[in-house]
């Protein structure tokens, strides 16, 4: 069967208007749901009415390859643990900048014979194939195949600039031209998967969540950028879409670290850090203590507010901080979870654990928030949080992290820090938070010192 | 459909995007990722129309992996997205 151009046309259109009510139903935790099942709706009918499309001659190629795809797809989707969702929505961007890179790439090799269909493959090829190798190198170093941390040497800013400025001459080249040249084409692409890799091996650690972010928006360009080639609007609106998404996560990762994206992508923090000898910040002032102890102080307290970071995550410790919280709360203690924006690996990592430990979301409090009432606090629990800690950021203006903005746990009467070591966070800056009169620290695997603390807590 | 239009569905898609996207809460960030990158699966629809084209062997080879890689995205990314909602939704 097959139907009229405008009939499909008019599906796709329904398509994106799905899409649109679909990430309008996630701006609220009770609508997502059904939201997501909107977005869904649409991909379907979009993905039927384009089988019935009169170019599509044979079937073989693509039922293969909807089965490879929906069965890893499937896979991928159900195994997942909550803790390693950044390297699945890495390797996601990775897929969706691989499949515009391919189909730009086959519609290159079809034939294109305007202007913009030219200059639109060669974008989508270019921003593909930095999205997918890029983003296999985010994978590769969140789930520590490579060393997660900072990767580079001497002069990769202008081997990335040499990469760049050859791969927009080429693809230029052939647009004024209006010819063609397979042989550019490939060099081109060599180009911008090297430059994918290039780009992301000097980022590491706490700025990940930029990386993934940014990512995610490159990938719905090169979706666009795809659109614009086959002169297909389905692909245009949504690319742009998934586009503006991305940028916006990346615009509020960025500030929620009081940096530029510039600074993220090519600078190295200030190097002024070493300065500071972590000895002299701790010497002496150090308090260590115990499950016991902590339990005894949560024991009176009125308001507790837990402060998760990375090694959360790390320690797989968001039912035990779960646990806690609940047995707090039976004693009648008001316990609310306090959420810096880069917490994690990536935006809204610590909501969707603490979401998976069953933690109400209307506990889960941002900056803005919860950064008042640090005063009324009795006990802030910092769990493997370090940097979006650290009263530098606000007191010493020589500091390289002065001016991020920061969870105010110090104003807290009392602060437990639950952490293995007094090792620096991704910033590499001792933390004098730890070395406050009001601070404890519960020196341990951080699972292991909440359960600890728990069971003190339901014995005392 | 010609350049102008294109562009104009561009621009105005990008300024839509802004306004939804902001008002997508925190708490809903990660989902919100794993879902733009189900719809960004839309590469699917380009990609079935290349891999049936019945052209190259080239052609039809990376018609094959876009059809893959997108459905992996589709698939993979709804699903995802709609077992991290399940979380939030409970109560």
């Amino acid at each position: 069967m097959q139907i009229a151009q405008h009939w499909i046309d008019i599906a796709y259109l329904i398509a994106a208007a799905l899409f649109i009510l679909g990430i309008k139903g996630l701006s609220k935790p009770k609508t997502a749901v059904r939201g997501n099942l909107l977005a869904a709706t649409g991909m379907g009918i979009a993905a039927v009415v384009t089988l019935l499309h009169h170019d599509i001659v044979s079937y073989e190629v693509i039922i293969a390859g909807l089965i490879v795809g929906a069965v890893i797809g499937a896979v991928l989707a159900i195994r997942v643990q909550m803790t390693s969702m950044p390297q699945l929505i890495a390797l996601l961007n990775g897929f969706g900048g691989g499949a515009s890179f391919a189909l730009a790439a086959a519609e290159y090799f079809k034939g294109v014979d305007t202007t913009v269909a030219m200059a639109a493959s060669g974008a989508a090829v270019l921003i593909g194939a930095v999205t997918l190798t890029g983003s296999f190198v985010a994978f590769a170093k969140l789930q520590e195949l490579i060393d997660g941390q900072p990767k580079g040497f001497p002069g990769m800013k202008l081997v990335n600039l040499v990469l760049l400025v050859f791969s927009l001459g080429a693809i230029g080249y052939m647009t004024w031209t209006g010819q063609p040249n397979d042989t550019l084409f490939w060099a081109v692409v060599a180009a911008a998967a090297l430059l994918g890799i290039m780009l992301v091996m000097p980022i590491g650690g706490a700025d990940m969540p930029v990386v993934i972010a940014l990512l995610n928006s490159y990938s719905g360009i090169a979706a666009s950028a795809a659109g614009f080639v086959m002169g297909n609007s389905a692909l245009i609106i949504t690319g742009s879409l998934v586009g503006a998404s991305g940028l916006i996560l990346t615009q509020i990762m960025c500030k929620a670290m009081n940096r530029s994206l510039t600074n993220v992508l090519f600078g190295v923090m200030a190097e002024a850090g070493e300065a500071m000898d972590a000895d002299e910040v701790y010497q002496g002032k150090i308090k260590s203590s115990s499950a016991e102890e902590v339990a005894m102080i949560l024991e009176t307290a009125q308001r507790v507010v837990i402060v998760p970071g990375f090694g959360l995550a790390m320690a797989q410790a968001q039912h035990a901080v779960r646990d806690l919280a609940d047995t707090l709360e039976a004693r009648g203690t008001v316990v609310e979870y306090a959420i810096h924006p880069v917490a994690g690996r990536m935006p809204g990592h610590m909501n969707v654990l603490l979401a998976e430990a069953e933690v109400s979301y209307d506990k889960l409090k941002d900056m803005d928030t919860i950064n008042p009432t640090f005063e009324q606090t009795d006990v802030a629990i910092v769990i493997g949080a370090n940097d979006v800690t650290n009263p530098l950021a606000r007191e010493d203006k020589g500091s390289p992290i002065y001016g991020m903005p920061i969870l105010n746990v110090d104003k807290a009467r009392t602060v437990v820090v639950v952490k293995r070591s007094l090792s620096p966070g991704f910033a590499g800056l001792p933390n004098p938070l730890f070395a406050k009169d009001n601070t404890l620290m519960l020196f341990g695997d951080g699972k292991q010192a909440i359960i600890d603390t728990t069971n003190a807590l339901k014995e005392g | 459909m010609d350049f102008v239009a294109q562009l104009t569905l561009f621009v105005l898609a990008i300024f839509l995007g802004f306004e939804l996207i902001t008002k997508v809460p925190p708490t809903l960030h990660t989902p919100l990722m794993s879902g733009s990158n189900a719809i960004s699966g839309i590469t699917l629809v380009g990609a079935l129309l290349a891999a049936g084209h019945g052209g190259s062997t080239l052609i039809s080879v990376l018609g094959f992996v876009a059809v893959v890689l997108a459905t992996i995205n589709v698939i993979g990314g709804f699903m995802v997205t709609n077992r991290m909602l399940a979380m939030f939704k409970r109560k």
